[in-house]
Protein backbone atom coordinates (compact mmCIF):
# COMPACT_ATOMS: atom_id res chain seq x y z
CA UNK A 1 0.00 0.00 0.00
CA UNK A 2 1.35 3.57 -0.82
CA UNK A 3 0.22 5.94 2.19
CA UNK A 4 -0.02 9.42 1.18
CA UNK A 5 0.13 12.69 3.70
CA UNK A 6 -2.27 15.07 3.26
CA UNK A 7 -1.51 18.68 4.27
CA UNK A 8 -4.50 20.81 5.47
CA UNK A 9 -3.30 24.73 5.79
CA UNK A 10 -6.21 27.22 5.71
CA UNK A 11 -8.82 24.21 6.59
CA UNK A 12 -8.60 22.82 2.84
CA UNK A 13 -6.05 19.98 1.73
CA UNK A 14 -3.27 21.45 -0.35
CA UNK A 15 -2.96 21.14 -4.04
CA UNK A 16 -0.06 19.88 -4.15
CA UNK A 17 -0.88 16.73 -1.91
CA UNK A 18 -3.43 16.00 -4.40
CA UNK A 19 -0.37 16.06 -7.09
CA UNK A 20 1.17 13.37 -4.63
CA UNK A 21 -1.90 11.32 -4.24
CA UNK A 22 -2.28 11.63 -7.81
CA UNK A 23 1.12 10.02 -8.36
CA UNK A 24 0.93 7.95 -5.70
CA UNK A 25 -1.99 6.15 -7.92
CA UNK A 26 -0.03 5.74 -11.38
CA UNK A 27 2.35 4.20 -9.00
CA UNK A 28 0.00 1.82 -7.08
CA UNK A 29 -1.75 0.59 -10.03
CA UNK A 30 2.11 -0.39 -11.92
CA UNK A 31 2.38 -2.69 -8.38
CA UNK A 32 -0.85 -3.93 -8.29
CA UNK A 33 -1.88 -1.88 -4.85
CA UNK A 34 -3.52 0.84 -3.45
CA UNK A 35 -2.98 4.47 -2.10
CA UNK A 36 -4.06 5.29 0.62
CA UNK A 37 -4.26 9.10 2.52
CA UNK A 38 -3.95 10.13 5.73
CA UNK A 39 -4.78 13.69 7.80
CA UNK A 40 -3.79 14.72 10.56
CA UNK A 41 -5.33 17.57 12.99
CA UNK A 42 -8.52 18.65 14.62
CA UNK A 43 -11.88 18.10 13.33
CA UNK A 44 -10.80 17.56 9.73
CA UNK A 45 -13.22 14.68 9.39
CA UNK A 46 -14.60 16.56 6.74
CA UNK A 47 -11.77 16.76 4.81
CA UNK A 48 -11.63 13.63 3.87
CA UNK A 49 -13.59 13.24 0.61
CA UNK A 50 -11.44 15.76 -0.99
CA UNK A 51 -9.28 12.67 -1.39
CA UNK A 52 -11.84 10.34 -3.54
CA UNK A 53 -12.21 12.32 -6.54
CA UNK A 54 -7.96 11.67 -6.43
CA UNK A 55 -8.66 7.76 -5.93
CA UNK A 56 -7.55 7.25 -2.08
CA UNK A 57 -9.13 4.22 -1.22
CA UNK A 58 -9.11 4.77 2.27
CA UNK A 59 -8.38 7.77 4.32
CA UNK A 60 -6.98 7.90 8.00
CA UNK A 61 -8.12 10.37 10.29
CA UNK A 62 -5.83 10.75 13.19
CA UNK A 63 -7.32 13.33 15.96
CA UNK A 64 -6.42 15.23 18.67
CA UNK A 65 -6.96 18.55 20.19
CA UNK A 66 -3.54 18.58 20.46
CA UNK A 67 -2.80 18.62 16.63
CA UNK A 68 -4.85 21.37 16.53
CA UNK A 69 -1.23 23.12 15.29
CA UNK A 70 1.58 21.93 13.87
CA UNK A 71 4.43 20.23 15.23
CA UNK A 72 7.16 18.00 13.09
CA UNK A 73 7.06 16.11 17.00
CA UNK A 74 3.74 15.45 17.60
CA UNK A 75 2.43 14.69 14.02
CA UNK A 76 5.08 12.47 13.62
CA UNK A 77 4.37 10.58 16.33
CA UNK A 78 1.03 9.86 15.22
CA UNK A 79 1.83 9.24 11.95
CA UNK A 80 4.57 6.69 13.43
CA UNK A 81 1.93 5.02 15.13
CA UNK A 82 -0.04 4.70 12.04
CA UNK A 83 2.82 3.47 9.80
CA UNK A 84 3.12 0.60 12.57
CA UNK A 85 -0.09 -0.23 12.30
CA UNK A 86 -0.71 -0.26 8.40
CA UNK A 87 2.88 -1.22 7.30
CA UNK A 88 2.76 1.03 3.86
CA UNK A 89 5.69 0.16 1.80
CA UNK A 90 5.77 3.29 0.60
CA UNK A 91 5.18 6.86 2.46
CA UNK A 92 5.03 10.14 0.02
CA UNK A 93 4.89 13.45 1.16
CA UNK A 94 4.59 16.93 -1.00
CA UNK A 95 8.47 19.03 -0.42
CA UNK A 96 6.20 21.78 0.55
CA UNK A 97 7.48 23.79 4.05
CA UNK A 98 5.13 21.09 6.41
CA UNK A 99 6.10 18.10 4.40
CA UNK A 100 9.79 19.01 4.08
CA UNK A 101 9.87 19.18 7.91
CA UNK A 102 8.08 16.21 9.02
CA UNK A 103 9.27 13.64 6.60
CA UNK A 104 12.83 13.36 8.02
CA UNK A 105 11.51 13.29 11.56
CA UNK A 106 9.34 10.41 10.72
CA UNK A 107 12.04 8.78 8.44
CA UNK A 108 14.08 9.18 11.57
CA UNK A 109 11.52 7.73 14.14
CA UNK A 110 10.91 4.54 11.57
CA UNK A 111 14.86 4.33 10.80
CA UNK A 112 14.86 4.81 7.11
CA UNK A 113 16.32 6.89 4.37
CA UNK A 114 14.14 9.61 2.44
CA UNK A 115 14.29 10.90 -1.14
CA UNK A 116 14.16 14.67 -0.80
CA UNK A 117 12.18 16.95 -3.73
CA UNK A 118 11.75 14.54 -6.07
CA UNK A 119 10.35 15.30 -9.70
CA UNK A 120 10.21 11.88 -10.94
CA UNK A 121 9.11 8.51 -9.55
CA UNK A 122 9.22 5.24 -11.11
CA UNK A 123 8.36 1.30 -10.67
CA UNK A 124 11.44 -1.68 -10.76
CA UNK A 125 10.95 -4.66 -9.58
CA UNK A 126 8.06 -4.16 -7.14
CA UNK A 127 10.34 -1.24 -5.78
CA UNK A 128 10.31 2.46 -5.76
CA UNK A 129 13.23 4.78 -7.95
CA UNK A 130 12.70 8.32 -7.58
CA UNK A 131 14.74 11.11 -9.80
CA UNK A 132 15.72 14.20 -7.04
CA UNK A 133 17.85 17.47 -8.39
CA UNK A 134 20.93 17.89 -6.92
CA UNK A 135 23.07 21.08 -6.49
CA UNK A 136 19.82 23.20 -7.07
CA UNK A 137 19.15 21.08 -10.52
CA UNK A 138 22.85 20.60 -12.08
CA UNK A 139 22.67 17.20 -11.58
CA UNK A 140 20.11 14.88 -11.34
CA UNK A 141 20.49 11.53 -9.10
CA UNK A 142 18.36 8.35 -9.51
CA UNK A 143 18.42 6.30 -6.06
CA UNK A 144 16.43 3.32 -4.49
CA UNK A 145 15.67 2.46 -1.37
CA UNK A 146 17.28 -0.20 0.63
CA UNK A 147 15.14 0.18 3.77
CA UNK A 148 11.04 -0.03 4.48
CA UNK A 149 8.79 1.53 3.93
CA UNK A 150 10.48 3.64 1.26
CA UNK A 151 9.92 7.51 1.77
CA UNK A 152 10.41 10.56 -0.31
CA UNK A 153 8.69 13.95 -0.48
CA UNK A 154 8.09 14.95 -3.86
CA UNK A 155 8.42 18.62 -5.74
CA UNK A 156 5.28 20.54 -5.90
CA UNK A 157 4.31 21.54 -9.25
CA UNK A 158 5.91 18.60 -10.99
CA UNK A 159 3.47 16.29 -10.82
CA UNK A 160 -0.16 16.10 -12.68
CA UNK A 161 -3.45 16.08 -11.39
CA UNK A 162 -5.53 13.64 -12.28
CA UNK A 163 -8.78 13.92 -13.73
CA UNK A 164 -11.05 13.79 -10.63
CA UNK A 165 -13.78 11.21 -10.45
CA UNK A 166 -16.94 11.33 -8.49
CA UNK A 167 -15.62 8.05 -5.50
CA UNK A 168 -16.40 7.45 -2.72
CA UNK A 169 -13.96 5.63 -0.18
CA UNK A 170 -13.61 4.60 3.36
CA UNK A 171 -12.91 6.90 6.32
CA UNK A 172 -11.19 5.66 9.06
CA UNK A 173 -10.85 7.88 12.29
CA UNK A 174 -8.62 7.15 14.94
CA UNK A 175 -8.01 8.96 18.14
CA UNK A 176 -4.84 9.06 18.47
CA UNK A 177 -2.34 9.92 21.98
CA UNK A 178 -0.49 13.11 21.87
CA UNK A 179 1.31 13.22 25.25
CA UNK A 180 1.97 16.81 25.92
CA UNK A 181 5.21 16.74 26.45
CA UNK A 182 5.46 15.32 22.80
CA UNK A 183 4.65 18.59 21.32
CA UNK A 184 8.08 20.20 20.65
CA UNK A 185 8.24 23.34 18.71
CA UNK A 186 5.05 25.36 18.95
CA UNK A 187 3.30 27.10 16.00
CA UNK A 188 1.92 30.46 17.44
CA UNK A 189 0.88 31.98 14.59
CA UNK A 190 1.17 32.20 10.85
CA UNK A 191 2.47 35.68 9.91
CA UNK A 192 0.83 36.87 6.66
CA UNK A 193 2.42 39.97 5.09
CA UNK A 194 -0.34 42.05 3.82
CA UNK A 195 -1.46 41.30 0.01
CA UNK A 196 0.83 38.41 0.60
CA UNK A 197 2.03 36.85 -3.04
CA UNK A 198 1.57 33.46 -3.78
CA UNK A 199 4.59 31.26 -3.41
CA UNK A 200 7.08 30.90 -6.06
CA UNK A 201 7.00 27.61 -5.56
CA UNK A 202 3.24 27.29 -6.56
CA UNK A 203 2.58 29.31 -8.59
CA UNK A 204 1.91 28.25 -12.34
CA UNK A 205 3.39 31.40 -14.08
CA UNK A 206 6.90 33.09 -12.25
CA UNK A 207 7.26 36.33 -13.36
CA UNK A 208 11.18 37.13 -11.85
CA UNK A 209 13.36 40.56 -11.93
CA UNK A 210 17.36 40.68 -12.27
CA UNK A 211 19.82 43.20 -12.03
CA UNK A 212 18.10 45.21 -15.09
CA UNK A 213 15.39 46.08 -12.67
CA UNK A 214 17.65 49.14 -11.66
CA UNK A 215 15.64 49.59 -8.24
CA UNK A 216 13.10 48.43 -6.24
CA UNK A 217 10.51 50.15 -7.52
CA UNK A 218 10.87 49.14 -10.47
CA UNK A 219 9.23 45.40 -9.48
CA UNK A 220 5.91 47.46 -9.61
CA UNK A 221 5.98 46.51 -13.18
CA UNK A 222 6.22 42.74 -12.30
CA UNK A 223 3.26 42.63 -10.04
CA UNK A 224 1.32 44.38 -11.94
CA UNK A 225 1.64 42.18 -14.94
CA UNK A 226 1.10 39.59 -12.08
CA UNK A 227 -2.26 40.96 -11.32
CA UNK A 228 -3.51 40.19 -14.53
CA UNK A 229 -1.68 36.99 -15.11
CA UNK A 230 -3.52 34.52 -12.95
CA UNK A 231 -1.94 31.68 -10.59
CA UNK A 232 1.48 34.06 -10.89
CA UNK A 233 3.71 35.05 -8.33
CA UNK A 234 6.98 37.71 -8.12
CA UNK A 235 10.61 36.04 -8.59
CA UNK A 236 13.95 37.40 -8.65
CA UNK A 237 17.34 36.64 -9.63
CA UNK A 238 20.31 36.69 -6.68
CA UNK A 239 21.65 39.91 -7.31
CA UNK A 240 18.02 41.69 -6.99
CA UNK A 241 18.08 40.16 -3.81
CA UNK A 242 21.87 41.11 -2.33
CA UNK A 243 21.17 44.73 -3.31
CA UNK A 244 17.74 44.81 -0.78
CA UNK A 245 15.48 45.24 -3.82
CA UNK A 246 13.24 42.34 -2.67
CA UNK A 247 13.18 39.78 0.07
CA UNK A 248 15.13 36.31 -0.57
CA UNK A 249 11.12 34.87 -0.09
CA UNK A 250 10.92 35.46 -4.07
CA UNK A 251 14.85 34.33 -4.80
CA UNK A 252 14.96 31.82 -7.57
CA UNK A 253 18.35 29.73 -8.02
CA UNK A 254 21.06 27.84 -6.03
CA UNK A 255 20.37 29.71 -2.61
CA UNK A 256 16.99 30.24 -3.36
CA UNK A 257 14.41 28.28 -4.60
CA UNK A 258 14.03 25.88 -7.30
CA UNK A 259 11.04 26.20 -9.79
CA UNK A 260 9.06 24.44 -12.09
CA UNK A 261 5.93 26.67 -13.51
CA UNK A 262 4.42 26.19 -16.02
CA UNK A 263 5.58 29.63 -17.42
CA UNK A 264 8.71 31.38 -16.31
CA UNK A 265 9.16 35.02 -17.21
CA UNK A 266 12.48 36.76 -16.81
CA UNK A 267 12.89 39.84 -17.12
CA UNK A 268 16.55 41.99 -16.72
CA UNK A 269 18.13 38.52 -15.82
CA UNK A 270 21.48 37.63 -17.13
CA UNK A 271 21.31 33.70 -16.08
CA UNK A 272 24.22 33.46 -13.81
CA UNK A 273 24.85 29.67 -13.86
CA UNK A 274 23.27 29.45 -9.95
CA UNK A 275 19.87 30.93 -11.31
CA UNK A 276 19.45 28.99 -14.50
CA UNK A 277 19.67 25.81 -12.09
CA UNK A 278 16.43 27.13 -10.21
CA UNK A 279 14.68 27.88 -13.18
CA UNK A 280 15.75 25.49 -16.08
CA UNK A 281 12.74 23.01 -15.46
CA UNK A 282 10.55 25.23 -16.04
CA UNK A 283 7.80 23.64 -18.69
CA UNK A 284 8.36 27.25 -20.59
CA UNK A 285 10.88 29.86 -20.02
CA UNK A 286 10.51 33.27 -22.07
CA UNK A 287 13.33 36.33 -21.51
CA UNK A 288 13.58 40.16 -22.16
CA UNK A 289 16.96 41.20 -21.81
CA UNK A 290 19.10 44.16 -23.36
CA UNK A 291 22.28 41.94 -24.07
CA UNK A 292 21.68 39.58 -27.06
CA UNK A 293 24.71 37.69 -25.41
CA UNK A 294 22.59 37.02 -22.07
CA UNK A 295 22.91 33.29 -21.44
CA UNK A 296 19.09 33.50 -20.36
CA UNK A 297 18.75 33.27 -23.97
CA UNK A 298 20.53 29.70 -24.21
CA UNK A 299 17.24 28.20 -22.08
CA UNK A 300 14.61 30.70 -22.92
CA UNK A 301 12.07 29.09 -25.82
CA UNK A 302 11.28 32.90 -26.80
CA UNK A 303 13.38 35.78 -26.26
CA UNK A 304 13.22 39.47 -26.74
CA UNK A 305 16.36 41.36 -27.31
CA UNK A 306 15.60 44.75 -25.43
CA UNK A 307 14.76 47.12 -22.92
CA UNK A 308 12.31 45.67 -20.76
CA UNK A 309 10.82 49.00 -19.42
CA UNK A 310 9.73 49.58 -23.17
CA UNK A 311 8.63 45.99 -23.47
CA UNK A 312 6.49 45.01 -20.24
CA UNK A 313 4.19 48.08 -20.83
CA UNK A 314 3.13 46.88 -24.59
CA UNK A 315 2.95 43.34 -23.20
CA UNK A 316 0.66 44.12 -20.36
CA UNK A 317 -2.01 45.49 -22.96
CA UNK A 318 -1.45 42.45 -25.20
CA UNK A 319 -1.42 39.92 -22.81
CA UNK A 320 -4.86 42.24 -21.16
CA UNK A 321 -6.45 41.70 -25.07
CA UNK A 322 -5.34 37.86 -24.95
CA UNK A 323 -6.94 37.22 -21.43
CA UNK A 324 -9.94 38.84 -22.11
CA UNK A 325 -11.43 36.55 -24.72
CA UNK B 1 24.98 29.28 26.28
CA UNK B 2 26.71 26.15 24.98
CA UNK B 3 25.70 26.32 20.73
CA UNK B 4 27.17 23.54 18.40
CA UNK B 5 26.93 24.70 14.42
CA UNK B 6 27.21 21.79 11.92
CA UNK B 7 28.51 22.35 8.58
CA UNK B 8 29.66 20.89 5.57
CA UNK B 9 31.85 21.30 2.78
CA UNK B 10 30.58 22.17 -0.79
CA UNK B 11 31.64 23.47 -4.19
CA UNK B 12 30.46 27.23 -4.46
CA UNK B 13 27.33 27.83 -6.45
CA UNK B 14 29.48 29.55 -9.59
CA UNK B 15 30.63 25.75 -9.98
CA UNK B 16 29.88 24.09 -12.88
CA UNK B 17 29.03 20.53 -12.06
CA UNK B 18 31.08 17.70 -13.50
CA UNK B 19 30.38 14.13 -13.79
CA UNK B 20 31.71 10.71 -13.20
CA UNK B 21 29.58 8.33 -14.60
CA UNK B 22 31.47 4.89 -13.86
CA UNK B 23 31.45 6.28 -10.10
CA UNK B 24 28.63 7.79 -9.77
CA UNK B 25 30.09 11.01 -8.04
CA UNK B 26 30.51 14.71 -8.81
CA UNK B 27 34.42 15.68 -10.38
CA UNK B 28 36.04 17.15 -7.46
CA UNK B 29 38.85 18.04 -9.52
CA UNK B 30 38.83 22.15 -10.60
CA UNK B 31 36.06 22.82 -8.02
CA UNK B 32 36.09 26.04 -5.64
CA UNK B 33 34.83 24.33 -1.98
CA UNK B 34 33.30 26.87 0.24
CA UNK B 35 31.29 26.61 3.42
CA UNK B 36 27.94 25.73 2.54
CA UNK B 37 25.90 29.24 2.26
CA UNK B 38 23.29 28.55 4.65
CA UNK B 39 25.76 27.13 6.85
CA UNK B 40 27.73 30.18 7.17
CA UNK B 41 24.41 31.80 7.78
CA UNK B 42 24.23 29.68 10.98
CA UNK B 43 27.56 30.37 12.02
CA UNK B 44 27.28 34.05 12.30
CA UNK B 45 24.05 33.28 14.38
CA UNK B 46 25.59 31.23 16.90
CA UNK B 47 28.38 34.08 17.14
CA UNK B 48 25.56 36.77 17.54
CA UNK B 49 23.49 35.03 20.51
CA UNK B 50 27.09 34.20 22.43
CA UNK B 51 27.67 37.89 22.08
CA UNK B 52 24.46 38.60 23.34
CA UNK B 53 24.17 35.74 26.09
CA UNK B 54 27.94 34.51 26.76
CA UNK B 55 29.37 30.97 26.35
CA UNK B 56 30.95 29.19 23.71
CA UNK B 57 30.48 28.32 19.79
CA UNK B 58 31.53 24.91 18.89
CA UNK B 59 31.63 24.09 15.42
CA UNK B 60 31.18 20.48 13.79
CA UNK B 61 31.93 18.68 10.80
CA UNK B 62 31.08 15.64 9.38
CA UNK B 63 34.06 15.04 6.39
CA UNK B 64 36.61 14.12 4.79
CA UNK B 65 39.93 15.78 5.91
CA UNK B 66 39.65 18.70 3.39
CA UNK B 67 36.92 19.88 5.86
CA UNK B 68 39.62 20.94 8.03
CA UNK B 69 39.71 24.14 6.12
CA UNK B 70 35.92 24.94 6.58
CA UNK B 71 35.84 24.74 9.98
CA UNK B 72 39.47 26.64 10.16
CA UNK B 73 37.20 29.55 8.14
CA UNK B 74 34.47 29.25 11.21
CA UNK B 75 36.95 29.70 13.67
CA UNK B 76 38.28 33.05 11.57
CA UNK B 77 35.14 33.71 12.04
CA UNK B 78 35.35 33.81 15.87
CA UNK B 79 34.35 30.32 16.85
CA UNK B 80 35.91 29.34 20.11
CA UNK B 81 36.22 25.34 18.84
CA UNK B 82 36.18 23.14 16.04
CA UNK B 83 35.50 19.63 15.54
CA UNK B 84 36.33 17.44 12.07
CA UNK B 85 33.98 14.01 12.62
CA UNK B 86 36.25 12.04 10.07
CA UNK B 87 34.48 10.04 7.65
CA UNK B 88 36.10 8.91 4.59
CA UNK B 89 33.10 7.98 2.39
CA UNK B 90 32.26 9.76 -0.65
CA UNK B 91 28.47 11.77 -0.66
CA UNK B 92 25.82 8.86 -0.30
CA UNK B 93 23.12 11.34 -0.32
CA UNK B 94 21.47 9.84 2.50
CA UNK B 95 20.69 12.08 5.67
CA UNK B 96 20.11 9.69 7.64
CA UNK B 97 23.80 8.27 7.70
CA UNK B 98 24.96 11.87 8.43
CA UNK B 99 21.98 12.48 11.29
CA UNK B 100 22.84 9.20 12.90
CA UNK B 101 27.15 10.21 13.17
CA UNK B 102 25.76 13.36 14.39
CA UNK B 103 23.35 12.47 16.76
CA UNK B 104 25.82 9.60 18.16
CA UNK B 105 28.36 12.86 18.63
CA UNK B 106 26.11 15.16 20.35
CA UNK B 107 25.38 12.49 22.90
CA UNK B 108 28.75 10.74 23.75
CA UNK B 109 30.98 14.17 23.02
CA UNK B 110 28.49 17.63 23.08
CA UNK B 111 26.09 16.63 25.85
CA UNK B 112 26.51 19.96 27.34
CA UNK B 113 24.58 21.54 24.57
CA UNK B 114 22.11 24.57 24.82
CA UNK B 115 21.58 24.72 20.69
CA UNK B 116 22.14 22.75 17.78
CA UNK B 117 22.40 25.03 14.38
CA UNK B 118 22.91 23.75 11.33
CA UNK B 119 22.11 25.32 7.58
CA UNK B 120 18.86 24.32 6.51
CA UNK B 121 20.34 22.45 3.56
CA UNK B 122 23.52 21.78 2.21
CA UNK B 123 24.24 23.28 -1.13
CA UNK B 124 24.62 20.88 -3.27
CA UNK B 125 23.09 17.22 -1.69
CA UNK B 126 20.43 19.66 -1.23
CA UNK B 127 18.62 17.02 1.34
CA UNK B 128 17.15 19.53 3.86
CA UNK B 129 17.33 16.13 6.07
CA UNK B 130 19.53 16.11 8.52
CA UNK B 131 18.54 18.70 11.23
CA UNK B 132 15.16 17.02 11.53
CA UNK B 133 16.24 13.44 11.85
CA UNK B 134 19.01 14.53 14.62
CA UNK B 135 16.24 16.71 16.17
CA UNK B 136 14.21 13.06 16.12
CA UNK B 137 17.60 11.33 16.98
CA UNK B 138 18.03 13.21 20.34
CA UNK B 139 14.01 14.15 20.97
CA UNK B 140 14.49 17.66 20.62
CA UNK B 141 12.32 20.15 19.19
CA UNK B 142 13.69 21.33 15.88
CA UNK B 143 12.46 24.74 13.98
CA UNK B 144 13.90 24.82 10.28
CA UNK B 145 13.87 27.36 7.70
CA UNK B 146 14.27 30.19 10.22
CA UNK B 147 14.46 34.13 9.10
CA UNK B 148 14.38 35.20 13.09
CA UNK B 149 15.34 33.51 15.91
CA UNK B 150 15.28 34.87 20.02
CA UNK B 151 16.15 33.05 23.04
CA UNK B 152 16.06 34.26 26.23
CA UNK B 153 16.56 31.94 29.50
CA UNK B 154 15.35 28.46 28.00
CA UNK B 155 12.84 29.79 25.71
CA UNK B 156 13.60 30.90 22.36
CA UNK B 157 10.70 31.90 19.63
CA UNK B 158 12.23 32.08 15.55
CA UNK B 159 10.35 32.62 12.49
CA UNK B 160 10.10 30.05 10.25
CA UNK B 161 9.30 30.28 6.27
CA UNK B 162 6.56 28.75 4.70
CA UNK B 163 5.14 29.43 1.68
CA UNK B 164 3.81 32.93 1.49
CA UNK B 165 4.07 33.90 5.11
CA UNK B 166 5.71 32.90 8.49
CA UNK B 167 5.12 30.65 11.14
CA UNK B 168 5.97 32.19 14.54
CA UNK B 169 7.33 29.12 16.54
CA UNK B 170 8.08 28.85 20.76
CA UNK B 171 10.06 25.73 22.28
CA UNK B 172 12.52 25.16 25.30
CA UNK B 173 16.01 24.72 24.66
CA UNK B 174 17.96 22.08 23.67
CA UNK B 175 16.75 22.47 20.46
CA UNK B 176 17.71 22.54 16.75
CA UNK B 177 17.50 25.10 14.26
CA UNK B 178 18.28 25.41 10.69
CA UNK B 179 18.73 28.57 9.01
CA UNK B 180 17.66 30.41 5.71
CA UNK B 181 18.90 33.37 3.87
CA UNK B 182 17.32 36.00 5.41
CA UNK B 183 18.74 35.43 9.19
CA UNK B 184 21.41 37.48 9.17
CA UNK B 185 24.66 39.41 7.21
CA UNK B 186 27.72 36.62 8.07
CA UNK B 187 31.13 38.83 9.23
CA UNK B 188 33.88 38.80 6.98
CA UNK B 189 36.63 36.56 8.81
CA UNK B 190 39.52 39.41 10.62
CA UNK B 191 42.48 39.28 9.90
CA UNK B 192 43.02 38.98 13.92
CA UNK B 193 40.67 36.28 13.81
CA UNK B 194 42.54 33.90 10.98
CA UNK B 195 45.76 34.14 12.55
CA UNK B 196 44.23 33.23 15.49
CA UNK B 197 42.47 30.48 13.76
CA UNK B 198 45.51 29.42 12.31
CA UNK B 199 46.74 28.40 16.30
CA UNK B 200 44.17 26.30 16.76
CA UNK B 201 44.08 22.65 17.11
CA UNK B 202 41.26 20.85 15.71
CA UNK B 203 40.53 17.26 17.12
CA UNK B 204 39.75 14.81 14.99
CA UNK B 205 37.24 12.09 15.82
CA UNK B 206 36.68 9.03 13.91
CA UNK B 207 33.91 7.08 13.13
CA UNK B 208 34.71 3.92 15.41
CA UNK B 209 35.75 5.91 18.18
CA UNK B 210 31.84 6.99 18.25
CA UNK B 211 31.54 3.05 18.07
CA UNK B 212 30.19 2.82 14.76
CA UNK B 213 31.57 -0.49 13.10
CA UNK B 214 31.80 -0.21 9.43
CA UNK B 215 28.60 -1.99 8.41
CA UNK B 216 26.32 -0.58 10.84
CA UNK B 217 26.66 2.82 8.74
CA UNK B 218 26.08 2.14 5.39
CA UNK B 219 23.68 4.14 3.33
CA UNK B 220 20.28 3.10 2.64
CA UNK B 221 19.82 4.99 -0.37
CA UNK B 222 21.26 3.20 -3.73
CA UNK B 223 22.84 5.71 -6.07
CA UNK B 224 21.83 4.40 -9.50
CA UNK B 225 22.73 6.94 -11.72
CA UNK B 226 23.97 10.15 -12.03
CA UNK B 227 23.30 12.70 -14.92
CA UNK B 228 23.54 16.00 -15.97
CA UNK B 229 20.12 17.72 -16.24
CA UNK B 230 18.76 17.53 -20.26
CA UNK B 231 19.80 20.14 -21.91
CA UNK B 232 17.18 23.26 -22.88
CA UNK B 233 16.98 23.61 -26.49
CA UNK B 234 17.21 27.90 -27.14
CA UNK B 235 14.08 28.97 -28.53
CA UNK B 236 13.22 31.51 -30.96
CA UNK B 237 15.30 35.13 -29.96
CA UNK B 238 13.53 38.47 -32.01
CA UNK B 239 14.96 41.88 -31.87
CA UNK B 240 11.77 44.22 -33.06
CA UNK B 241 10.26 47.45 -31.86
CA UNK B 242 9.09 46.97 -28.29
CA UNK B 243 5.21 47.36 -29.12
CA UNK B 244 6.00 44.30 -31.99
CA UNK B 245 7.76 42.63 -29.79
CA UNK B 246 5.62 42.56 -27.39
CA UNK B 247 2.46 40.96 -29.67
CA UNK B 248 5.06 38.35 -31.22
CA UNK B 249 5.74 37.20 -27.58
CA UNK B 250 2.11 37.07 -26.31
CA UNK B 251 1.07 35.41 -29.54
CA UNK B 252 4.00 32.60 -29.04
CA UNK B 253 2.65 32.16 -25.59
CA UNK B 254 -1.14 31.77 -26.53
CA UNK B 255 -0.82 29.83 -29.92
CA UNK B 256 1.80 27.78 -29.68
CA UNK B 257 2.63 27.33 -26.26
CA UNK B 258 -0.44 27.75 -25.30
CA UNK B 259 0.13 28.93 -21.68
CA UNK B 260 -1.52 32.34 -21.30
Amino acid sequence: MILVFLEIREGKVKKSSLEVLSEGKRRADELKTEVQAVLIGHNIEGLASEAFPYRASKVYVLENSLLSHYSAASFSQAMHSLVEEVKPEIILFSASAMGKDLAPRLAAKLGVSLATDCIQTACRAGKLEVIRPIFAGKAFVTVSFKGSPQMATLRPNVFPLLEPETKQGEVVKKDVVIPEDQVKGKVEEILREEGAELDVTEADVVISGGRGMKGPENFDLLRELSSIVPHSAIGASRSAVDAGWIDHQHQVGQTGKTVSPNLYMAFGISGAIQHLAGMSSSKHIIAVNKDPEASIFKVADFGIVGDLFQVVPHLKEELKKVLAE
Amino acid sequence: MNIFVFVKRVPDTESKIRINHETKTIVEEGLNFVLSPYDEYAVEEALRLREANGGKVTVVSVGKEEALTTLKKCLAMGADEAVLLKDESPETYDGLRTARIIARAVEQKFSDHNLLLFGKQSVGADNAQVPAMVAELLGLPQVNVVTKLEVKGNQGTAHREIEGALEKVSFSLSAVISAQKGLNEPRYETLKGIMAAKKKEIPVVTLEELGFKDDDILPMLEVIKLESPPQRQAGKIIEDEPQEAAKKLVAFLHEEAKVI
